[in-house]
């Protein structure tokens, strides 16, 4: 740069006063969803979780619970497989929070911090790209299912439904996460919190028994997780015999764990 | 809305303040930086420099005092501030997975630029700066000249009123820091205010129109670097004789005109003293001719922004401190 070439070229590109004009919500959003996107390309080890747990939850409930519980493996996969897909996309939105919490302490999120865009995008953005993670994990469980035996009554729309339904579920919860990651300093505690959160709610469910088999003080539990609804509104699109009432119970519940997870994320994100 | 104003003060602070605990971190700082100039905050270690540079990034919330950069205050106008300011921080504000060029485009992009103007205006900056080989390098293999090049050339993709450097040269090698001062110089050449944070007392030298010395998160002195010398009122005399014989006789007549301690130099010729009164300089240079001791050379230097730091705080720069305990 000590040379004259060097300096007028950087005298002609400061020379360059341009100033578009702000970057829409929408934009800003795209472009957080693009450097995640980046990072898959860079690092795809990180799609292994979404590969993996699909597989390995499939195979070992069908074949662990199938012969005790159903009788036959064969007639418990066409029961268990929503809940399964349900287990499995909401025990992968965790990891939401702990790549944020990792993400966070970069020294990027300094300048995202400083430059005028919509704040939100930083983490709506990420989370976009996160709901093309949980449809892969979808897709993988559902024709694992398939060449095992599943078959959903419901078709092709029931299959588009119960996994809407889903990734919506899985998109608001995952701001719990993005939440509790502004507040644990360390990758552990927040695992371990989040652990605390999903194991009971995702097992004390009817993703593997019906609850009417369960003691009625349990049953009480179960009925009124949202876990339990969800489960509910897929198994219901799938089978062909929609349980509107429990998808409505699911949109709101989303819609409540946005209206207040959401501006909490981004008070705390401010604060940080 | 409020109207835009036309100031001359790019930066104005009043006691402004940040506690950790009971870490007084920055404890009422005063800053006036004229609109077009490169301002030096200059500090030892843990002396506040970061955080006072985070409040007025809006990245940190003050806990006293106010301030307002470019007329617009830091907290109610936050968002009018970040659309006039940039950021290079102490530890490279970019994302260390992606390349150069997809650096500078996401960035470009959340600025508002279309992709096809982000990208061209990626390639214009990453030439400028000598990083177009580079660009499609992850930025974790880069190394910390190409780093701090490619985090202003980020800082600078919408041109800036306020560019704010914290610590932009530290650790890097002499030919990295040149480059780093050439930016610096035609950035300001362009019309952009810089406030650079500093832990080396000749980059303020070298660079900034005005410095401010802080310690303990106060401004313990303020001005130019000449006025912050002239307020140390001492300097290094130097004298020269013709003949190694006869400084031990300068010697004698000197101590004696300025009634302080001299050093004989390692060179036998050179003799050296720190004068306190300058008055009694010009004396001096008579009680030689009167004693007939021939002078080849007769200098007053300025003192050292390093012997500035040592009269201000009375302990040297923790730089100075660690290479002493080296030795
Ligand atoms: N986030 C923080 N939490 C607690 N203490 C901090 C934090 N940031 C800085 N400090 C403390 O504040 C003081 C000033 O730090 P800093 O502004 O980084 O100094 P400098 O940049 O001049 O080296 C130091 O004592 C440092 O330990
Ligand atoms: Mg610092």
């Amino acid at each position: 740069m000590s040379n004259l070439t060097q300096s007028s070229a950087i005298e002609k590109a400061l020379s360059n006063q341009v100033r578009p004009k702000k970057a829409s919500p929408l934009s800003a959003c795209l472009t957080f969803s693009g450097r995640m996107l980046l990072k898959i390309k860079y690092v795809p080890e990180q799609l292994f979780d979404i590969t993996a747990f699909p597989v390995i939850y499939l195979l070992m409930f069908t074949y662990l619970f199938g012969g005790a519980i159903a009788g036959s493996t064969a007639a418990y996969l066409q029961f268990v497989l929503p809940g399964i897909l349900v287990l499995t996309v909401v025990m992968i939105t965790m990891y939401t929070g702990i790549e944020l919490n990792n993400d966070i302490k970069k020294g990027i999120f300094d300048r995202f911090r400083t430059l005028p865009i919509w704040n939100p995008a930083v983490l709506v953005g990420a989370l976009l790209v996160d709901l093309v993670r949980y449809l892969i994990a979808s897709t993988i469980m559902l024709v694992l299912g398939y060449t095992l035996g599943f078959r959903a009554d419901g078709g092709f729309s029931g299959l588009v439904l119960g996994i809407a339904i889903l990734l919506l579920f899985a998109f608001s919860v995952s701001w719990i996460w993005t939440t509790l990651s502004m507040i644990m300093r360390s990758e552990k505690s927040l695992l371990g919190v989040s652990m605390m959160i999903l194991f009971p709610t995702t097992f004390v469910s009817n993703v593997f028994v019906a609850p009417e088999t369960m003691p009625s003080w349990l049953e009480a539990f179960v009925e009124v997780n949202p876990i339990t609804l969800l489960v509910r509104a897929v198994r219901g699109f799938m089978e062909g015999a929609p349980d509107y009432q429990a998808v409505m119970w699911v949109c709101l519940i989303s819609l409540g764990l946005i209206i207040i997870f959401g501006p909490l994320t981004m008070y705390l994100y401010k604060r940080k | 809305m409020k109207e835009p104003k036309q100031e001359q003060w790019a930066i104005e602070t009043t006691g402004l303040k940040k506690y950790f605990g009971n870490n007084r971190a920055v404890d009422g700082v005063e800053l006036k930086v004229k609109k077009g100039t490169i301002y030096g905050v200059l500090g030892p270690n843990g002396a506040g420099k970061t955080t006072t540079i985070r409040m007025l990034t809006t990245l940190l919330k003050p806990d006293g005092g106010s301030a307002k950069v470019l007329g617009y205050d830091i907290i109610d106008d936050a968002h009018q501030v970040r659309q006039r300011i940039s950021l290079t921080g102490q530890f490279a504000s970019l994302d260390e997975d992606l390349s150069g060029m997809e650096n500078m485009v996401m960035i470009g992009r959340l600025f508002g630029f279309s992709r096809r103007d982000a990208k061209k205006r990626a390639e214009e900056l990453l030439t400028a700066f000598d990083l177009f080989d580079a660009a499609k390098r992850q930025v974790k293999n880069y190394s910390g000249g190409m780093r701090r090049r490619l985090d202003i050339a980020a800082s600078i993709i919408v041109s800036p009123e306020l560019l704010f450097l914290d610590e932009p040269t530290t650790g890097l090698d002499p030919r990295s820091r040149n480059q780093v001062w050439d930016i610096i110089r035609l950035l300001v050449k362009a019309g952009t205010t810089v406030l650079l944070t500093t832990q080396y007392l000749d980059e303020a030298d070298q660079l900034a129109d005005r410095i401010a010395v802080i310690d303990h998160g106060k401004v313990i002195a303020e001005g130019t670097s000449g006025e912050l010398k002239a307020s140390i009122g001492t300097g290094k005399l130097h004298v020269r004789v013709l003949d190694p014989e006869m400084r031990g006789q300068a010697a004698e007549v000197l101590e004696q005109t300025i009634q302080t301690e001299v050093q004989l130099g390692t060179d036998p010729l050179v003799l050296t003293a720190q004068v306190s009164d300058t008055t009694l300089v010009s004396k001096a240079l008579l009680a030689f001719e009167d004693a007939n001791i021939p002078i080849t050379d007769f200098s007053l230097g300025q003192p050292s922004l390093d012997e500035v730091f040592l009269t201000l705080t009375g302990r040297p720069t923790d730089d100075q401190a660690t290479e002493e305990v080296a030795k």
